[in-house]
């Protein structure tokens, strides 16, 4: 207990920095308002509802186009390590893919979806779809030749075989790959709602910060920051109890 | 490496004719997967199915990119956009070495950023963009910050993993010989650990390109993102999609030569063999 008070004391630090320079003169309080202050503003968003009606929908976009991406190019990279020809037609597209930087979808996405829920979503799926397809792929590729033998010669079918054997020996890396996606995910969410949305998370910071309301900029910079922060650490937590058969 | 061809077993003989037919097969398959893409995209685009503003067919964008390349605005938003990403990432690299390297030394400074670098790892920075527009305004300074804040965190944890599994032995032998701490720095622990460190900058320059083109995208001004943005306001849809290819291809181009920086970095390493 005292020694994980110690490890975060650099944390509590930062945050009394924040608040004696917001408080001192030496920083312009609208640039950077006390951290108390952005605390209260925090509960006045909670208390009428806009943070968590935007939330909301920030986060049914985040997990629709992740979940998505996780069926579908989990399914893909699993099948590509398994059939040598699907894997030399789809690998170059996916290798073709892997550098783009995700965030030149988003005015593509528009386009195709308008601004509303349809494109974030579909933005999602295609960004985090590659690495989940190649943490799959690369997985399933580890899996041991003998194993899949003896799991066809007992006369499981392919698809039993797939899910019995190959996804299991494909579970951590698939499960990294999905950590990556998680984490791009958010950006992607965040970011696309900045550039063109008019719900969620990111559509609200914008609006709040062009009307000059830093403090609930602030809290919801600040919100968003911990949700990520937080999706990671009980994700980290799935995948150890997920893997909990594993020596 | 190509040093024990002059033993070569007739076993490996063959399994190197079927190693060299299924590359060229690969390739083949590779060369035509990219072609149906696009023969797909081109005759998808004319059927009449879809608008010429929902999939502008490739040969117009094609077109209109190397309209762009004449006109010279192409390499105008290229450059601005390779600098402000390679600068930002430049910082980030040389920055996170450093405070990791730091770290790994001094106690108090790894103290102080471990939680800090373990809050912030897992973070959406992106999020804070507003508030540094807030403070540094629209222009290069604030986009270069983001892409720092950003990319510096994969090279901070790879380093001090990195450093954190260099071998025991390894120190041990050099204090022994004699080296003092800036030698056992420069020529044992961060050639050691340079695999990891590498590995870092290889996620970290990804996530500089995307970070660069979403400031862009939120500032506007010139660069690759700011001129899709700009496409997209004015409903120029072959723009947008100019736009999507010439990053593609950019990113693309920028993650080839990183791998390649790695096999000539790390030639002495087993890795590469």
């Amino acid at each position: 207990m005292k020694s994980a008070a110690l490890r975060y004391l650099p944390l509590l630090l930062l945050a009394l920095l924040w608040e004696a320079l917001a408080r001192s003169n030496i920083v312009d309080s609208l640039a950077l308002p006390p951290l108390s202050k952005v605390a209260v503003s925090w509960i006045d968003l909670i208390r009428d509802g806009e943070l968590v009606d935007n939330g909301a929908v920030s986060l049914y976009r985040l997990y629709a186009g992740l979940g998505l991406a996780i069926v579908i190019g989990g399914a893909l990279g699993m099948a590509m390590a398994r059939w040598r020809t699907l894997d030399a037609f789809v690998n170059p597209l996916v290798q073709l893919f892997y550098p783009l930087p995700k965030s030149a979808l988003i005015p593509v996405t528009v386009i195709w979806l308008g601004f509303g829920d349809g494109s974030k979503i579909l933005l999602i799926f295609l960004g985090c779809m590659i690495p989940v397809t190649i943490g799959a792929y690369n997985g399933a590729r580890g899996s041991e030749q003998v194993l899949v033998w003896s799991a066809r010669s007992m006369g499981a079918s392919r698809l039993r075989m797939m899910w019995d054997v190959v996804m299991p020996s494909a579970l951590p890396e698939l499960l990294n790959g999905i950590r990556t996606a998680l984490a791009l995910a958010f950006i992607l969410m965040v970011s696309s709602e900045l550039i063109a949305a008019q719900q969620g998370f990111g559509y609200l910071i914008g609006y709040l910060g062009s009307t000059g309301a830093y403090e609930a900029m602030y809290a919801v910079v600040l919100t968003v920051a911990f949700l990520g922060f937080a999706a990671d650490r009980i994700y980290q937590l799935l995948m150890q109890w997920l893997l909990r058969w594993r020596e | 490496m190509a040093r024990i061809e002059d033993n070569i077993s007739p076993a490996t003989a063959r399994s190197d004719i079927s190693r060299k037919l299924d590359t060229v097969f690969r390739s083949g398959a590779a060369v035509f997967s990219i072609l149906i893409l696009l023969i797909a995209w081109e005759l998808f685009a004319r059927s009449g199915k879809v608008t010429m503003f929902m999939l502008p067919p490739f040969t117009v964008v094609a077109e209109t990119i190397t309209r762009d390349a004449m006109s010279g605005d192409l390499w105008i938003n290229l450059a601005v956009t390779l600098y402000r990403a390679m600068f930002g990432f430049g910082i980030a690299a040389v920055g996170g070495i450093t405070l990791a390297t730091l770290m790994s030394r001094v106690r108090v400074i790894h103290w102080f950023f471990d939680p800090i670098i373990s809050v912030g790892f897992p973070m959406p920075k992106i999020a804070f963009l507003p508030v540094i527009i807030l403070w540094l305004g629209v222009y290069d300074v604030s986009k270069i910050c983001i892409v720092v804040f950003d990319s510096v965190f994969p090279v901070l944890t790879a380093t001090l993993a990195g450093i954190a599994a260099v071998e025991k032995e390894l120190l041990w032998s050099a204090r022994n010989m004699g080296a003092n701490e800036r030698e056992l720095t420069w020529q044992v622990v961060l050639p050691a650990a340079s695999p990891q460190i590498l590995t870092g900058l290889q996620v970290a320059l990804p996530i500089a390109l995307i970070v660069e083109i979403i400031a862009e995208m939120v500032m506007g001004g010139y660069g690759l993102g700011g001129a899709m943005m700009t496409a997209s306001r004015f409903a120029n849809s072959p723009g947008v999609f100019a736009g999507l290819v010439e990053i593609a291809i950019v990113g693309f181009i920028l993650i080839k030569v990183m791998a390649m920086l790695r096999r000539r970095l790390l030639i002495w390493h087993q890795e590469t063999a």
